[in-house]
């Protein structure tokens, strides 16, 4: 199990209110899975998000991430494992826009000390996965949506991350460079790499072999596919 | 920590103009405080070589009676004056730093000397070795100077000084002449001249007697035929000469102790022979002029001050706006450090360039007023490299806030912010 929710509790302080966004969540995934979380917006599937991507702390309840226990994590470990274990891809991508594309993807393997010749490497090798070898010097205002999303995809697992969390990756995005997202995510998956997605629509969380629905803090197993 | 500076560079080269502005605060304290530095330093050097003379480096050393120097004519009553011997000579001349050494009798208030009809009133007459004439500069213009065999048989020969020639003998040529000192008929052989470096500096009334005598000028003879003029037994005065202007005072205070040791066999307990100290009079006018322009210093770090309240608020400015890029840095595993180094560089790397431009601007700003006010200016190294490290510092101080600011941003908040 690469990571396991129980009886998730988030409470947020809303002036002199408590405002409860997540009800006894338990959720769990198996590594190579391909899971999507879908609900309307305010349903609290972003928190759950920032839960599981470890830029947040639960109320209540217990977080194991690939058998690890995230709720007595400091913050110094909480980077670490953001660093090591999870790859981020945002709705709207969160590229530096002065760097190139190369130096986008190579930057969180600064951030773990990795070699200038090995950083190099590995980051032209994930370019590579998305299918940007030819973009690699161009700066983001010179990439399509599409392509940005691909960058930034590349970044996220560049790092081999043990999971590959992506909150509305096809939101920016027209349909068809929509479609080429969701094909990569899939080749992703194929090779091996975990995948949670987030989305509040239907038709790009029909992608995902799972889905899960969160309404109201509440979530619930939809159907599993075959 | 090279990425960080690189990317520092990235940042500051893409808000030029703001950058430079923010700059500026830093360019200007610095300037001002390199230049205050480099004309003190240049004053400071002017006063040494006004008063000590470039390559002169001579250290008077006289015999004090108390707290004047003693003379022959008025002091003949209070105790046997002590004399040097030739052993404390040589362990003068051995001593460090210490490049030559003379020793001589001097009569500065003769009313025995005359040249035909014609008296020389107010001169002075010394009774020198061989090291004097070298050791003070003099040069021969006219006929010969002194040589062993003078010494070895008390020969009755003079040397004058162009002084005293134009004084004494009005126009003649003087070498051949015969002059009378205390009775005694002695042959001058030569005229002599002291060379510019060591023209005196005049502070007061005494040392301007001193130079009026030098104005009427001076009359030589070999040490060893004083008694034969003036009287047996007379003490002498020593000048040495040191190796270097830094060494003056410690090579003149070394000689007067040596020579304090002959100081013997008197019932005058007041003896003592003391160093003229010119580097103390240096450094006491150096201190002058250096504690005024310190406060200069002062005025200026207050820019620096400001300069750096400037950097806080650009930075501060340049947090909020790179709220997002903080965002995800601290998303995708930045710690709280990273960020934090991150921005220290930047506003370190800011400082320093400012700090850089206005060393340079400093040094240009210096020869202009080398140029329109003539005071000196030296360029001081030091000075140059602590202003780069405190406009560094500066940096880092004032980075604290904003980079602290940055360091604790939540990145939940910051990646939803627009």
């Amino acid at each position: 199990m690469i990571l396991e929710l129980k009886g998730i509790y988030k409470e947020y302080q809303q002036g002199k209110m408590k405002v409860p966004v997540l009800k006894d969540v338990n959720f769990s995934m198996e590594e190579g899975e391909y899971v999507a979380i879908m609900g309307p917006s305010g349903s609290g599937k972003t928190t759950l998000m920032n839960i599981i991507g470890c830029l947040d702390q639960a109320t209540e309840g217990s977080f194991i991430l690939d058998g690890k226990d995230i709720r007595s994590c400091s913050e110094n470990e909480m980077s670490d494992i953001r660093l090591h274990k999870i790859g981020f891809v945002f709705q709207s991508f969160h590229l530096l826009p002065r760097q190139s594309a190369l130096s986008n993807v190579e930057m969180p393997l600064h951030y773990a000390k990795v070699p200038r010749k090995l950083r190099r490497e590995r980051a032209l090798k994930a370019l590579d996965r998305v299918g940007l070898s030819d973009r690699v010097d161009f700066r983001p205002n010179q990439l399509s949506g599409g392509q940005m999303q691909r960058v930034a995809i590349a970044r996220a697992i560049v790092n081999s991350p043990k999971l590959l969390l992506a909150d509305e990756p096809t939101g920016a995005l027209d349909s068809k460079s929509g479609a080429q997202v969701m094909d990569l995510f899939k080749r992703l998956n194929e090779e091996g790499v975990t995948v949670l997605m987030i989305t509040h629509d239907p038709e790009i969380a029909s992608h995902a072999k799972r889905v899960v629905t969160i309404r109201d803090g509440i979530l619930r197993e939809k159907e599993v596919k075959e | 920590m090279i990425e960080n500076i690189r990317l520092s560079f990235q940042g500051i080269w893409s808000h030029k103009m703001r950058s430079f502005l923010t700059m500026l605060g830093i360019i200007i304290g610095i300037a001002s405080i390199i230049a205050i530095v480099s004309t003190i330093k240049g004053t400071s050097e002017q006063i040494k070589e006004d008063l000590i003379g470039a390559g002169n480096n001579t250290v008077n050393i006289n015999l004090y009676d108390g707290d004047n120097p003693y003379d022959v004519e008025f002091g003949m009553s209070s105790g046997n004056p002590p004399l040097i011997s030739d052993e404390q000579k040589d362990a003068v001349l051995e001593l460090d730093h210490v490049e030559n050494a003379t020793f001589y009798h001097s009569r500065s208030y003769t009313s025995t000397v005359y040249y035909q009809n014609t008296a020389f009133q107010g001169g002075t007459v010394y009774g020198i070795d061989m090291n004097y004439l070298d050791t003070c500069g003099y040069t021969v213009q006219l006929g010969r100077g002194f040589v062993q065999e003078d010494y070895d048989e008390f020969k009755k020969v003079a040397l004058v000084d162009n002084n005293a020639a134009d004084n004494l003998f009005s126009g003649e040529n003087p070498v051949g002449k015969t002059i009378e000192i205390g009775s005694e008929p002695f042959v001058v052989v030569g005229v002599v001249r002291q060379s510019e470096d060591y023209l005196p500096n005049i502070d007061d009334i005494s040392q301007f007697y001193d130079y009026f005598q030098t104005m009427m000028g001076c009359i030589m003879i070999p040490s060893e035929s004083w008694p034969i003029a003036f009287s047996f037994d007379e003490p002498e005065n020593a000048i040495i000469k040191a190796d270097s202007t830094d060494n003056m005072s410690s090579a003149g205070n070394a000689a007067a102790e040596v020579l304090k040791e002959g100081i013997v066999n008197t019932s005058n307990t007041n003896f003592e022979y003391k160093a003229d100290d010119v580097m103390e009079r240096v450094r006491n006018l150096q201190r002058l002029s250096e504690s005024t322009n310190q406060q200069l210093i002062w005025i200026a770090s207050i820019s620096l001050l400001v300069g750096g309240i400037g950097v806080m608020n650009i930075m501060l400015v340049s947090v909020t706006e790179r709220t997002r890029e903080i965002g995800l840095k601290k998303a995708i595993g930045a710690r709280k450090k990273t960020i934090m180094g991150q921005f220290l560089t930047e506003a370190a790397v800011l400082t320093s360039i400012g700090g850089i431009i206005g060393v340079a601007c400093g040094i240009g700003l210096s020869r202009v007023v080398a140029k329109v006010a003539g005071s000196p200016t030296a360029i001081s190294i030091p000075a140059i490299l602590i202003s780069v490290l405190f406009s560094m510092l500066i940096g880092l101080i004032f980075g604290l806030l904003p980079s602290y600011k940055a360091a604790n941003l939540n990145p939940i908040d910051a990646l939803r912010s627009e």
